[in-house]
Formats: C-alpha cells, sequence, structure tokens
C-alpha cells in the first residue's frame, strides 16, 4: 500500500491503494466515482475510458503507479465540460442509450475526438470510436449524436 | 422462453402457457406448467394470460406530495426500454403529468410477477406484450380512485368529473391535483371493471417517446448491479472449474494470503463442480489473490468436449433422422425427385457468448434470518429462491432489489441462478457482511451458459414451378431446457426451442418433415437473444433466396408466393419493406449487393433489406431497412431503437472472431480479444425502421430484429462472390 | 633470383585473383574473405532481430501495428493515424504509457507509435519482408530519417523504444514476453560490424 495524491476533476485527492491497483478500480472503489465502468479489463471495450492529461485513457489498465501528477477527468465532470455538454446533449436528443454501460466510456471518447477533430468525417468516427463496444450496438445513433454534437460545436 | 410466447400449433405449445413457480417448504423448486387455449388470433384479450389478477394499484404507484408518481416497473430494465414504455402506459389511462413520472424497478414479490408467465421475469419479448393490458387498468384504476376520492370531496358524481395530466376537473372550474388526492384516493374501492381509453384518446402510448434513463445514463449517475455499494461492503471473486464440472482436489492459498487486504479464502460447492471464493476490501486485491492460487483440479470424471469432434458427431447425427418435431405430407416425396432438382445443405452454428457489457454480478447480505440481495435479474423470482434455498431460507425471507443491468441478451435468465447461489455461499461464511461477487470478463467468456452449437442438414425438392415440393429438415444442437425447470414445456422430448423458426414457418412448405437431434454436451447452454431463431431464420432464408436465385424469380415475389395467405404479419412486413426500400434498391453502386430477409418470431413479423460491399475483406452494411409488424408499438422510438441496434447485435454472427470453441474442455476464448462482437465499423452504417401501423395487442420487439440481419448480410455477399456462407461465423468471406 | 621472392606480375596475378574472388564470394553471401562477409552475416544477425515480434510488430505495412509472437493485428481495431500515433481519442498512449505496466499486461515505452510506412519491414499481407528488403529500407536515408551508419548504430544503441525490445514486461497473462533473438549487446555489435563493413546488403 502507498498514498497516491490525485487531482480528479479538479480536485485534490488521497488515497491509499495498493501501486499496480489500476485507476479505474481506484476511481470507482476508493473514491465511489462509478460512472466509470468495468467492462472487460484488458482495454477492448474502452467503458473503463478517462482522460488523463486531456487524453482519452483505458483507466483498467493503468496502473495508479505510473499515474504521477498528471490529472485526470471522468464522466462525472463532462455535464461541466463545453465540449462534454455538448455531446451529453447530443447523447440524450438522439436518444443513444440502450442498457447505457458503456455511454460514459463512448462519450468520453467522443468528446476527446470532438476536442481535437470538431468536423469528424464518417471514417474519422469510425476509427476514434472503433475502440468502444456497445453490445447492445446502439451505434447507429452514437454516429448521428457524434455528429449533431460535431455541428453544434461549429 | 421464447417457446412459452409462441403460437405454435405445431409443437403443441401454446403461447399462453405460462409457468407457475414457488418454494416447497422444504425449500425445494416446484414449477407448475399451466397450459390455455387462447391463441394470438383471439385478439387484445389474449394479451393478458390467467389467472385473472386484480391487481392492486397502490402496488404500483404511488403519488407522492410533491407531485411526483413513482411507477413500479414489473421486470429488469437492461436496455429494451420498458422502463420508459409501461409507466408509458400506465400514465396514459391515468391521465398523469409524463414529466411527473419516476419509474421504479421493482423488488421480487408475487404482485409483479409476469401475468402471462407467472413468474417475475423478462425474456421471450414479453415486456410489454403481457403487461400493455395490466398497466392500462392499472392505470385506469388509479385514475378512477382519484376520481371518486375527488367526486366524494365536491359531493358531486364521478361522471360529471375529467381529468387533465395530473388534475381532476369537476364542475365549475374545481380544481384539484392528484397530489391533492392522493391521500384521500387510497382509501378508495378499487374498482374491478374499468374503461380503457380508445386509441385515439392515447395521450402517450403510440408516441415517439424518450428514454427516461438517458441522461443518468450519459452523466455517469446511474447505478448498475456492479456500482452498489455499502459501508464495510466486501468484494468476492471465485477462481471457477477450468472444465465445467471440475472439482477442487486441493489448494495452496499461501500465496494469495499474503496479498494486503485479503479477508477469507474459502472452498464453496457450484451448482457444476466447486471453487475457490476470495474475499477482499476490494475487488483488485481479490484479484490479485485469486491469481496467486494454486490449485489442483479433478477433472478426471469430465467429458472434455472439443468442438472440432463435436462438429464431426453433429455431421454425423445430421445424416440420420432425429425425433419428429413435425411431419407435415408425404415424407416420402423428397426421394422421388430427380437428385437435379434437389438442393442438399449442411449448415454449422457455432457456441456463443451473450458477454453483456455490464459483467455478472450478485450482492447479498446475509443475517441469519433474512437476507438482502441486489442483482440485476432476468428472472427475479428464480434468483430469489436460489438465494434462498443456499441460506436456509424462504423466498419472502430474502429481500430481492432488481438493480439497473448493463445488458443480458438472455445471460441473466438462467434457470439454476448459478451466480445468485455462488454469491449465497460465500454470504453464508460472512455473515453479517454485505459481499458482492464479481465475475470477470474472464470468467464470463469461459463460463458457459452459450446459445448452442447447432448443424443443419437440409434437403429441398424443387418443384416445375422452381417453388419447395419436399423439405426435409434436420437440426442437431443441445436441448436448452432440459434439465431445467422449463423441461415441462417439452413434449414429446423435444425441446421446442430446438426448431422453432422451422415448425412453425410462415412458409406454405408441402411435404414438410422437420427433426430433431439433441445430443448432451458438457457445456451449459442458455437461451441467446431471439433463442432458436438465431440459426433457424439463418437457415430458411438463406435457403429461400437460394431457391429464388435458382429459379430467376425476384427474391421479394418468391417469398410473396411462398407465404401463407394468413401471414398477415410478414406480409404487411413485406410489403412495406418492399416500398420503403425501392428507392436505394434501384441505385445501388456498383460493388454493392442487396440482400433480403423476412421472419416472425415472438408474434412479431421483420422484413428487412441490406445494401453490403466488402471492404476491408469483410461485409460492410451501408444500410438497412426494416419493416415491422409488432401490432401497437407502444413507443414506436423504442421499437425504432432496438430495431436499429438489435440489427448490430445480430451480427455478432458473422463477426471473423464471433464463436465460442473448447479444445480439450477448455474454452478457447478469454476476453473480447478473442470472442469479439460487432464494434461500431462492423454494424450498419445507417438502419430506417418502419413500422406498420396497427391497433393489434403489442407483441414483443426486444428479439425479432436478431434473427433477419445475418441472413440478409450473408444473402447480399453470395450475390457479390458467387459463394454459399453455410458455416458461422464468417472466418473469411 | 631467390626463390621466396615472388615476381610482381605473379603478385599481381594473386592480388587480382583475391580480390576477384572476395568479389564473387561477397555477392554469393559465401564467407571466405573476412571483410565484406562479416558485413553480410552481421546484417543477418540484426535482421533476425527487426523481423523478431517485439521489433516487427510495430514496423507494419498496414494502418494497424500487431501484437503477440504470432504477430496478430491489434485488438479493437487499433489504427495508425496520421502521425503513426493513432487517431483522436484514440491514441496508442490510450493504453500504452511511458513504461511497461507489468501489473495489467500492458507494454510501454516513451514515445510509442508506430514507425512510419517509410520503415515497414512487412507486405502488406503481414509477411516480412526479405532481408535484403529491409536492408535496403534501413540503409535508404530518404526512408530512414536520414539516418547514416553512425546514427543507425546511435538508434539501435540508445533509442528507448528499440531499448524496449530487450525489457518487454509481462503480458496478460503475467508471463514475461519473449525477446529478441540476440540480445542487446550482440546486438549492437552485430550493427557495428555491419556498419563498419560499409552497411552492405544482401542481393
Amino acid at each position: 500500500m502507498a498514498k497516491f495524491q490525485l487531482t480528479v476533476n479538479g480536485q485534490r485527492k488521497e488515497v491509499n491503494a495498493d501501486p499496480t491497483t489500476p485507476l479505474l478500480w481506484v476511481l470507482r472503489e476508493d473514491l465511489k466515482m462509478t460512472g466509470t465502468k468495468y467492462g472487460c479489463g484488458v482495454s477492448a471495450c474502452g467503458a473503463c475510458t478517462v482522460h488523463v492529461d486531456g487524453v482519452a485513457t483505458r483507466s483498467c489498465m493503468l496502473p495508479i503507479s505510473l499515474l504521477g501528477d498528471r490529472p485526470i477527468t471522468t464522466i462525472e465532470a463532462m455535464a461541466n465540460d463545453r465540449v462534454g455538454r455538448v455531446v451529453q446533449d447530443a447523447w440524450v436528443e438522439k436518444d443513444v442509450v440502450q442498457c447505457g454501460y458503456c455511454q460514459s466510456g463512448q462519450i468520453m471518447s467522443a468528446v476527446a475526438l470532438l476536442k481535437e477533430t470538431p468536423r469528424p468525417t464518417e471514417t474519422q468516427i469510425e476509427e476514434s470510436m472503433g475502440g468502444n463496444l456497445c453490445r447492445c450496438a446502439t451505434y447507429v445513433r452514437i454516429r448521428e449524436a457524434v455528429q449533431l454534437a460535431s455541428q453544434r460545436l461549429k | 422462453m421464447s417457446a412459452a410466447t409462441k403460437r405454435s400449433k405445431d409443437h403443441g405449445i401454446n403461447r399462453r402457457s405460462f409457468l407457475h413457480a414457488s418454494v416447497t417448504a422444504a425449500g425445494g423448486l416446484l414449477v407448475s406448467l399451466y397450459f390455455n387455449r387462447a391463441s394470438a388470433q383471439e385478439g387484445a384479450s389474449a394479451a393478458q394470460g390467467p389467472p385473472k389478477i386484480n391487481y392492486p394499484p397502490d402496488a404500483f404507484v404511488e403519488i407522492r406530495p410533491d407531485g411526483k408518481i413513482v411507477i413500479q416497473v414489473n421486470r429488469l430494465e437492461f436496455g429494451q426500454g420498458v422502463q420508459t414504455a409501461l409507466p408509458m402506459v400506465l400514465a396514459d389511462e391515468m391521465d398523469a403529468d409524463w414529466a411527473s413520472v419516476v419509474p421504479q424497478l421493482a423488488q421480487a414479490k408475487d404482485i409483479y410477477k409476469d401475468p402471462v408467465f407467472g413468474i417475475q421475469m423478462v425474456g421471450g419479448s414479453g415486456s410489454i406484450a403481457h403487461s400493455f393490458q395490466q398497466y392500462r387498468e392499472l392505470g385506469a384504476k388509479t385514475r378512477a380512485m382519484l376520481l371518486s376520492a375527488a367526486a366524494k370531496n365536491w359531493n358531486v358524481g364521478a361522471d360529471t368529473l375529467r381529468t387533465e395530466p395530473s388534475v381532476v376537473i369537476g364542475p365549475g372550474g374545481k380544481r384539484a391535483t392528484y397530489a391533492e388526492l392522493a391521500k384521500a384516493a387510497t382509501a378508495m374501492p378499487v374498482p374491478a371493471n374499468v374503461r380503457l381509453k380508445n386509441p385515439s384518446e392515447f395521450r402517450y402510448i403510440g408516441k415517439r417517446t424518450p428514454r427516461l434513463d438517458s441522461r443518468a445514463k450519459c452523466d455517469g449517475s446511474i447505478k448498475f448491479g456492479l456500482d452498489f455499494d455499502q459501508p464495510g461492503m466486501l468484494t468476492a471473486v471465485v477462481a471457477h472449474p477450468p472444465m465445467f464440472g471440475a472439482k477442487v482436489r486441493g489448494f495452496d492459498d499461501a500465496d494469495a494470503r499474503r496479498v494486503e487486504g485479503v479477508r477469507e479464502i474459502f472452498q464453496i460447492s457450484l451448482p457444476r463442480g466447486s471453487g475457490i471464493a476470495v474475499v477482499a476490501d476490494k475487488f483488485w486485491t481479490a484479484k490479485q489473490a485469486r491469481d496467486r492460487l494454486k490449485i489442483d483440479w479433478d477433472t478426471t470424471e469430465i467429458a472434455k468436449e472439443d468442438t472440432t469432434a463435436l462438429w464431426a458427431k453433429y455431421r454425423q447425427l445430421a445424416g440420420t433422422k432425429g425425433l419428429s418435431a413435425l411431419a407435415r405430407g408425404d415424407e416420402s416425396a423428397l426421394d422421388k425427385i430427380a437428385s437435379a432438382n434437389r438442393i442438399v445443405a449442411e449448415y454449422e452454428f457455432p457456441y456463443l457468448a451473450h458477454t453483456p457489457m455490464e459483467p455478472l454480478n450478485t450482492t447479498i447480505r446475509f443475517d441469519g434470518d433474512r437476507a438482502e440481495a441486489w442483482v440485476g435479474s432476468q428472472f427475479q423470482t428464480f434468483d430469489q429462491m436460489a438465494i434462498a434455498q443456499t441460506l436456509g431460507l424462504k423466498a419472502e425471507q430474502v429481500l430481492f432489489h432488481t438493480e439497473m443491468a448493463g445488458g443480458g441478451f438472455g445471460r441473466r435468465a438462467v434457470p439454476d441462478s448459478h451466480v445468485q447461489r455462488e454469491a449465497a455461499e460465500i454470504a453464508k461464511k460472512l455473515r453479517g457482511t454485505t459481499v458482492k461477487l464479481i465475475w470477470t470478463r474472464e470468467d464470463d467468456v469461459r463460463g458457459g451458459f452459450y446459445r448452442p452449437m447447432f448443424f443443419h442438414r437440409v434437403e429441398i425438392g424443387v418443384g416445375t414451378d422452381g417453388m419447395p415440393a419436399a423439405w426435409r429438415h434436420v437440426v442437431v444442437g443441445q436441448s436448452i431446457m432440459e434439465g431445467t425447470p422449463f423441461a415441462m414445456m417439452m413434449k414429446d422430448g423435444i425441446d421446442p426451442t430446438v426448431a422453432e423458426g422451422i415448425t412453425d414457418t410462415q412458409y406454405n412448405l408441402a411435404n414438410f418433415n422437420v427433426s430433431i437431434h439433441q445430443p448432451k454436451v458438457n457445456v451449459p447452454v442458455l437461451w441467446w437473444r431471439s433463442v432458436g431463431n438465431t440459426h433457424t431464420a439463418y437457415v430458411m432464408e438463406t435457403l429461400i433466396e437460394e431457391l429464388a436465385e435458382r429459379t430467376k424469380m425476384d427474391p421479394i415475389a418468391y417469398r410473396r408466393k411462398l407465404l401463407k395467405p394468413d401471414a398477415k404479419k410478414l406480409r404487411a412486413a413485406l410489403d412495406l419493406m418492399e416500398a420503403k426500400s425501392a428507392a436505394w434498391r434501384q441505385k445501388l453502386p456498383k460493388g454493392h449487393a442487396v440482400g433480403f430477409a423476412l421472419h416472425e418470431s415472438f408474434d412479431t413479423g421483420v422484413a428487412v433489406a441490406v445494401d453490403v460491399s466488402i471492404v476491408n475483406k469483410r461485409p460492410k452494411v451501408h444500410r438497412a431497412t426494416v419493416a415491422v409488424h409488432c401490432g401497437l408499438a407502444a413507443n414506436p422510438l423504442t421499437v425504432e431503437s432496438q430495431f436499429q441496434a438489435g440489427s448490430g447485435f445480430g451480427l455478432s454472427q458473422l463477426m471473423a472472431k464471433g464463436a465460442i470453441t473448447l479444445k480439450d474442455g477448455l474454452v478457447e476464448q478469454r476476453n473480447f480479444h478473442e470472442f469479439v462482437p460487432p464494434y461500431i465499423m462492423d454494424a450498419p452504417v445507417a438502419v430506417d425502421v418502419h413500422i406498420v401501423p396497427s391497433t393489434d395487442p403489442p407483441t414483443g420487439c426486444g428479439e425479432p430484429p436478431v434473427p433477419v440481419i445475418s441472413p440478409a448480410v450473408a444473402n447480399a455477399l453470395s450475390k457479390l462472390t458467387g459463394k454459399r456462407y453455410r458455416s458461422l461465423p464468417l472466418v473469411e468471406i | 633470383m631467390s626463390s621466396n621472392r615472388v615476381s610482381a606480375p605473379i603478385l599481381a596475378a594473386l592480388i587480382f585473383l583475391c580480390t576477384a574472388g572476395a568479389v564473387v564470394s561477397a555477392s554469393l553471401g559465401k564467407y571466405e574473405d573476412p571483410r565484406p562477409v562479416d558485413g553480410i552475416a552481421a546484417w543477418q544477425q540484426v535482421y533476425s532481430v527487426l523481423v523478431s515480434p517485439r521489433c516487427i510488430n510495430c514496423h507494419t505495412a498496414s494502418n494497424y501495428p500487431e501484437q503477440g509472437d504470432n504477430r496478430a493485428r491489434h485488438f479493437a481495431n487499433v489504427v495508425r493515424g496520421p502521425a503513426g500515433t493513432g487517431v483522436a481519442g484514440f491514441r496508442c498512449v490510450t493504453c500504452h504509457q511511458k513504461e511497461n505496466a507489468d501489473s495489467t499486461g500492458v507494454p510501454g515505452g516513451k514515445n510509442w507509435h508506430l514507425a512510419p510506412l517509410s520503415m515497414k519491414w512487412q507486405d502488406t499481407n503481414d509477411q516480412p519482408l526479405s532481408s535484403a528488403e529491409v536492408c535496403r529500407a534501413i540503409t535508404d536515408r530518404a526512408r530512414n530519417g536520414g539516418l547514416n551508419g553512425a546514427a543507425l548504430l546511435k538508434h539501435h544503441t540508445e533509442e528507448p523504444l528499440v531499448l524496449w525490445a530487450w525489457s518487454p514486461g509481462r503480458g496478460v497473462d503475467g508471463a514475461m514476453r519473449t525477446l529478441p533473438p540476440l540480445n542487446h549487446d550482440e546486438f549492437v555489435a552485430a550493427t557495428k560490424q555491419w556498419v563498419d563493413a560499409g552497411m552492405p546488403c544482401p542481393k
């Protein structure tokens, strides 16, 4: 066990955790922030996506010991993020979710995409969202919502 | 399960069959199966099965002083949208203000059992089909009680009153809100009969209504079963047998116990074999410790299955006649048709895992004389009983909370409740402590309960008119029902789910014989969204298109000609699909081809046309046009979403790595890198959904999207490559 | 004329023969003359490392990296992207940190990325290119980032992602990843020999 100082959604947090623990479980169990999801544990589904220093990151495979002082942003902060809010609104307006379990990760990937590429092509959407699995397969509406958010961000 | 909902003159089980379950004094599971003679054609009344229960509104509706109207949803929400649709139905008849409606997933209780199945469950695409009438009546009764209360207050006749959303309006413009009347209304008698609205009066039913859970599922605030937390709660993982049914001979946990935060490590019995439970403060701790266990597994008495060997066995069985599932006309007619006019086709369908996004989990706290459980369950009644049995309690001593679930597709509807039994075994040992059992994704992928492997052998004699003159069909695959409480739905040893979609085909097939083999295999199997239709629709619809091609007939016209005259839903869906896809089908780009499929399942008729090309050596579905006849669509937006996404889900069957295989008794796949469901580029780019206008009783929409998409895509691929695709998944095209 | 004197014409002939022999043997890849023959042999050693999974998996000719000793296409639809670092929202660094994450099984290193397409060591069917083709690629300064022999040697000696191949960490199953066929010292020594020999390439 070791103490780690984290900056999560702009707030300083201290946790006492096994250094090998993935960030995902620190968020979920130590900080009780359960919006970030466990889906596979091997970076194959994207449900655990957060932003680490602005980079979309699979938190399920990032040991807390390798985090350093990089700030973390999670789905819980997206309502207060300019792009995040637009993306969430687009998701709600397009009635994207079904079971909804993957959608935190989908939204975190979409926000990262749109922050860098505000007007993505269909191919760019497929590539950037290509690692986020939705077992309900709500992909038609995910595409539409990303496009809608993109239009709103102009 | 689907069989229970099927109209099926052919296998003798009626759609209104239902299960009634209870726990005997000894704790044994007693399941009775009731049959009812009514059929789907009887119309609206058929939507609700016996016994007729006068559901008390107060068990379903609570009007709070702040005006919020809390509606209990009697089944799991796991994406299908029932948490929005059923409250819509109730709120409509109640004339409740939609903005005030708050849905709640009901606890496990008798009152919340499916009116048709007789257990509390989601399955067989029955949520709206079975509870539409029930929730309408509940809404109407609630409204009637509010009117009675207002009438009493104002000392006027109830017939002088009317309602607007959440307000009763009386003579002279008197107004009282539902919240104001709520307390008095509960004292009013529950009317036995109420007038229901005419469809023209509907406020919400039939209107595209956004889901109520969208925002919470987009901002991370919604709590799924896996998110459940309590102070002092511990987390458990289990080292499961590497082969189904293997037992722990011995184990060394010295290394595992050194992991800081580990609380308990002990052996538990499982429904199949045994395992080692590791309980710790946190998940990662428990998993680290599990990885350090050294377990000596006894596999000596285990049948070590191997899918390659199973295919050889299945192929051989398919060459022989099995149990007769259907015999119509002259069985020898086929043999009289010249071999040049016969098609012989063999199909292979692999084991498929459900892999819902939220890994399986169950949280239980056992306090000796009572227990509390939190489960994303499709089978509350069974799961509650299983927990009670394991803990030596009565079902009613287990307070069972239905948690929001991240998908399921059948995987949370397990007759033996093995995950809940496992969690209860652990909770029993940790009396007084809440313990959450988490199955890792690897546990899930390797944990069995797959859609069974199936082999089909079909021989078709083609008549001079190009239509099938004789059809002999042999299906080989494990029974899902055998050995479960659902075995009571088997007749003459036949599991009706094995050949559903063939035996009840809406095509007019002469000299039609279907037989099945149900080999016993040491791999647990389960219903996988749309059950038997997953493979039967693929076989039927690829063969029908092949027959049309052979006869050089338009595949839509061929289907229309072959459909039974009374195949009302499929005819309407086919017509609508043809009309809505005509424009794009006439302008197909080079390198693209169109494929069709038509299939009725769960009393819902579906027709689809797909625009497919080959990109990066894989099928790319540029567009799908789907037409649906599902009776009255309670929430057309949900129906549209189910068919759009369900098309993507259905394509799981075609994914290059879309199979579970076994070698020497071991499952070869571990996680999503080896069992790969569709990602965004694998799913249709666009799906336009068209609903046949109807006021018929609503029928299911959860499963019917799945069966049609794969055969439609395969039909298009065949046009592009000239090959037939009879072995799934499509490793290569 | 003493018996131990070799006449100039004979000496000239001998030198000619030796030189000619060397030229012939080099072109045939034989090992008779120590100097140039060593260069090719050294290159073959370098090549054996370059086409080992730890190196070649990120020198693809395709739109994706590979992984594992079976050099399978990287899972989860990972793509190259315009700069070999993935795409917006789905970067190499979405998973790969600056060092190996042994507890979760993810390899990592500074600036984890794919080699540019000009440095592909595979064909579009994911088969390794021949020794001669890889040699030509890495000695072509128009393709190799402008590296001369000394710079190539330095690259093989110091580049963090090259060094990673010899400390590739543990996989998801907890087992150490396999190493290239030479150790790093041997690899550097072979590279030096080859560079010193004038970076000859097999034909």
